[in-house]
């Protein structure tokens, strides 16, 4: 991990290269986060790739959560580690709900990070999340013909109704 | 009108194997394009055991989660419980005694000699070596033994708790998982004397199923197949986890990358595995096996009949469970294949926000279509089974 000035250091580095991109940092718990603009999540995520003396390039987890009731909703982490320094940080895009139908929207990873292909499709499968530019962005766990987005917080947690024809047929 | 014609010899055929199939080792479907004999295209289709398992997660206390999380991954079921108890001491900054590390440290490893002697056994059973399959399966049963005897189950055993574990190790397990540790390394050489020279074995995995180092890392992959390939990258030595610094063990790598490294490299882990189980027992600490924090840990027993404020915590413990600040932890360990990675996000209530599981087979799984791709329909079945995918894993 890098500390606490570490972290601001990297921030600062990038600050410079892509200003406005990262929003804020947190160091909670020895885990080193960036918050970062989802409109430039490729950037920084290049930017930590390519940079020579960090090389933050090997992506071991790419996952989303849903915050709610906090605005904005979702937020999808990227796990990477420099391999040389051993080292590991996360970075944190924050995405709003567009409300009624819509889904929310980001870049998709897999040009920098091949690994990112079937995660990708596990957010979009399970929080709605669509990654733009994604080469085959379906379900994967869910069935193709599902409907919802079952990890999100307001999903219910429950059966579903499962009607018996042949009982109701015959007693009605 | 001119006549359709069809080149016999260049046809392709698309044919499906699986979900349910012995060679797919668990539910998974794949869907092959075959030239002859030769794999062209290959997709594997998965989900057919999704449970909903991190979901489910959300609807319980943070101890009733710890039996949830075990069934994932069925094969490596301590692996499960350490990434999750992990992530939530180190939500709560909960130190876990030294006793506890080190038994910890013990039946991680217990357990990735049995994740990886189911491994041998079924691999080597799928290229036809009936016999390798009731010798792994008779050491395995060793240690179901040994984890029966410890833990009253042999398999998902609810034995870590946040805090460290839920009981002592009982007097005897001492001697017998010493006299195991010893013996596996024996066990391992008679694998190997019965595989090594194997002249079906060597052809069927010699310099089959190869992806370049590079292209493996820019997959995701990790655990044995990355080292095979000649990466030596294990979480056990890059990342301050349990006692594993304080043990003294090898890394195992290949140089070539087939299936004959990624069969070396387990076997030269399982080797490595008993020794570290033989230097935890030999250094293993006295004293306590859970941490002593009432909030947290359940009390002792004894202390129900006769301390109120046991009772009190005790009852707090068991109907609402424990409490936890905002905040969120990915935790990672080196499991038998590769990083699995336990997210959990806590929003101060009594039931984890979100938990979410990095499983290595399900990572993994996105190189079986360059490993198999311009090979043999037997050569892939080969290439699945060194692989590794628990499909209870990939699935979640």
């Amino acid at each position: 991990m890098p500390d606490a000035p570490g972290l601001e250091l990297i921030r600062g580095e990038i600050e410079r290269d892509c200003p406005g991109a990262v929003l804020a940092t947190s160091y909670d718990r020895n885990q080193a986060a960036l918050n970062v603009d989802p409109a430039r999540v490729l950037d920084v995520l290049r930017w930590l790739q390519e940079q020579p003396g960090h090389r933050y390039d090997f992506l071991s987890s790419l996952h989303a959560a849903d915050y709610l009731p906090h605005q904005p909703r979702f937020a999808v982490h990227y796990e990477l580690i420099n391999r040389e320094r051993v080292e590991r940080i996360r970075v944190k895009a924050m995405l709003a709900d567009p409300g009624s139908e819509e889904l929310p929207e980001m870049d998709s990873c897999v040009e920098l990070f091949p690994t990112a292909d079937a995660q990708e499709r596990e957010v979009f499968d399970f929080f709605g999340i669509v990654f733009r530019g994604h080469p085959n962005l379906t379900r994967i766990l869910m069935p193709d013909d599902y409907v919802g987005w079952p990890q999100r917080r307001d999903f219910p947690v429950g059966g579903e109704p499962v009607t018996f024809t042949y009982s109701e047929e015959r007693y009605g | 009108m001119a006549e359709a014609t069809v080149d016999r010899d260049r046809e392709i055929m698309t044919v499906n194997i699986g979900p349910h199939h012995p060679a797919t080792h668990g539910v998974l479907r794949l869907v092959v394009d075959l030239e002859g004999e030769m794999v062209r295209e290959l997709r594997p289709v998965i989900g057919y055991v999704h449970t909903g398992i991190e979901k489910s997660c959300e609807d319980k206390s943070y101890w009733k989660v710890i039996p949830f999380v075990e069934r994932m991954d069925y094969v490596s079921y301590f692996f499960q419980m350490e990434a999750f108890c992990g992530a939530v001491e180190r939500l709560i900054d909960l130190e876990i005694p030294p006793r506890a590390k080190y038994l910890r440290t013990i039946f991680l490893e217990l357990n990735r000699i049995h994740s990886h002697l189911v491994w041998l056994g079924t691999t080597a059973l799928d290229l036809g070596a009936i016999s390798m399959l009731w010798y792994c399966f008779r050491e395995r049963d060793k240690i179901l033994d040994l984890f029966e005897m410890a833990t009253g189950q042999r398999m998902h055993t609810r034995y870590f708790q946040v805090g460290g574990v839920i009981e002592d190790i009982p007097v005897g397990f001492e001697a017998k998982c010493r006299a195991f540790a010893e013996e596996m390394p024996v066990r391992v050489g008679q694998y190997e004397d019965l595989l090594d020279r194997n002249e079906v074995f060597l052809s069927r995995t010699k310099g089959v199923g190869i992806v370049p180092r590079e292209r493996l890392l820019e997959l995701g992959v990790t655990g044995p197949l990355l080292r095979a390939a000649g990466e030596p990258w294990d979480l056990r030595k890059a990342f301050d986890y349990l006692a594993y610094p304080e043990m003294d063990f090898k890394i195992p790598v290949g140089t070539v990358g087939d299936n004959y490294d990624r069969y070396r490299v387990r076997v030269a882990e399982m080797v490595e595995s008993s020794r570290i189980i033989g230097q935890a027992l030999d250094a293993l600490p006295e004293g306590p096996f859970i941490a002593d924090d009432r909030k947290y840990v359940l009390p002792p027993r004894s202390e129900l009949s006769t301390s109120m404020e046991s009772l009190i915590h005790h009852f707090k413990l068991v109907t609402e469970g424990f409490r936890v600040d905002p905040g969120e932890v990915y935790y990672s360990i080196e499991s038998p294949r590769g990083e699995l990675g336990c997210f959990v996000l806590a929003d101060g209530s009594a039931k984890p926000a979100r938990v979410h599981y990095r499983d290595p087979s399900f990572v993994n799984l996105q190189a079986f279509r360059e490993m198999a791709v311009g090979t043999y329909v037997a050569d892939m079945i080969a290439s699945l089974g060194m692989l590794d995918p628990i499909l209870g894993g990939v699935d979640r």
